[in-house]
């Protein structure tokens, strides 16, 4: 059953146009890979879908309903990972995680079994200043995670992960399409989850 | 927990974290109050004349020193991002931002500034006036350098930009502030001079967050 549908949508990014005319569906369980080469529109696309940027034209519509009239309920179904960390480096790791939670109005209940996902139980109470830049990112998404949204927008999720954080994230996106979750990345290396889509931009 | 107190907390948790960033803006105050009795010289009635007008601009150039950053920080390790995806009225968000800056800036200057006071020979309800017109007015600077704050989000020489945005916006709380403590010296009441404050910041209050929303939406895009 399509859960997600997006219908002509085109956006711009400093008065030229960056994403034309993009149409796709998606059903509970399926991710869909947004590939394509730099400036191809993968960010901008991800920023039109969490409605940080006005699309010109097109429409967003989950479960038969346009997002755009329900705009906090929307923010409620979706984690966000994008290009930057979006983590405070003078607080803690699980201070993050729960302040995110928390900033979103949701109970922080998840936080252990985010940071336990991504091995970062070691490192709970570290300031994620000292942490170099593939532990933060494994933050980040443990942050997604814990957000325990149906629909996760993921920019290039694999940016400074080394091979097991690698599997990490392809354990936690399987189990988080298994349970009938939703999926969006921008990523130029195969994800290799099952139930992964391509859409390549031009 | 609401959001907006989360937010309040996570800024008023990260300044403790940092003290030495609100030490700064407050050392300013002081170093530059103090500045100006040794420039004019020990000239007792002059200095108490111009000991309200010294304060607050003091008081005004500090709370902007710290402003700077208020938004800046969230921009750019992606938090602001978090903010805008929240589900709950960005414009709280906003509020919530100033309330931290003024709780940590205009809360400790409005404190600071009747000690600064007695250097100029300041009367009693002369201290008081200072102290009571910054308490009242600082919540005003707060919000008017937060629009500023978020209006020059990723502009070069933001800083300078700024001041240059917010100090103009300020000038009707200069104005009733430091006239308050003139009145005093004449003899006067400063309650007249304490309502407008108020009420400057109240009408601050009732349009800035949606300003300075607007200003963040647009950082986002």
């Amino acid at each position: 059953m399509t859960e997600f549908e997006v219908s002509g949508l085109s956006c711009r990014r400093g008065g030229r146009p960056v994403v034309g005319n993009i149409s796709f569906t998606l059903a509970r369980g399926e991710l869909l890979a947004l590939t394509g080469r730099n400036g191809s529109g993968k960010t901008t696309l991800l920023r039109a879908l969490a409605l940080l940027v006005t699309a010109d034209a097109g429409g967003i519509r989950w479960q038969g309903t346009d997002v755009r009239h329900d705009r906090d309920g929307w923010r409620r179904r979706i984690a966000w990972l994008g290009h930057l960390d979006g983590l405070k480096g003078d607080l803690a790791v699980r201070e993050n995680l729960a302040t995110a939670c928390h900033l979103r109005e949701a109970s922080a209940d998840r936080v252990d079994d985010a940071l336990a996902a991504f091995d970062l139980a070691p490192l709970a109470n570290r300031a994620v200043r000292t942490l170099s830049a593939g532990q933060r990112r494994r933050v980040a998404l443990a942050r997604v995670v814990a957000a325990d949204a149906p629909l996760w927008l993921l920019d290039e999720p694999l940016n400074a992960l080394d091979g097991p954080s690698q599997a990490a994230l392809r354990a936690a996106l399987a189990s988080h399409l298994a349970a009938g979750g939703l999926a969006i990345a921008a990523t130029h290396a195969a994800l290799e989850v099952p139930n992964a889509r391509v859409l390549e931009l031009a | 927990m609401s959001g907006f107190t989360a937010l309040l907390a996570r800024d008023l948790r990260l300044v403790w974290r940092r003290p030495g960033d609100v030490m700064v803006v407050l050392a300013f105050f002081v170093v530059a109050t103090v500045l100006f009795p040794l420039g004019i010289g020990p000239e007792a009635n002059l200095l108490a004349r111009i000991a309200a007008g010294i304060l607050w601009c003091a008081a005004l150039f500090a709370a902007l020193l710290s402003l700077e950053r208020l938004f800046a920080a969230d921009y750019e390790d992606g938090a602001l991002d978090l903010l805008l995806l929240a589900p709950w009225p960005l414009e709280l968000a906003a509020l919530a931002k100033c309330l931290a800056h003024w709780i940590v800036t205009g809360l400790p200057l409005a404190l600071l500034a009747p000690l600064m006071g007695l250097l100029f020979g300041l009367s009693g309800e002369g201290l008081l006036a200072v102290g009571l017109t910054l308490l009242v007015g600082t919540p005003a600077l707060s919000l008017i350098g937060g629009l500023a704050a978020a209006l020059t989000l990723g502009a070069r020489r933001g800083g300078a930009l700024l001041a240059l945005l917010a100090l103009p916006l300020c000038v009707p709380t200069l104005i009733f502030g430091t006239s308050a403590v003139e009145s005093v010296a004449m003899g006067e009441g400063f309650l007249t001079h304490l309502a407008i404050l108020g009420a400057l910041a109240l009408l601050s209050l009732a349009t800035l967050p949606w300003a300075i929303a607007a200003a963040l939406r647009q950082a986002g895009e």
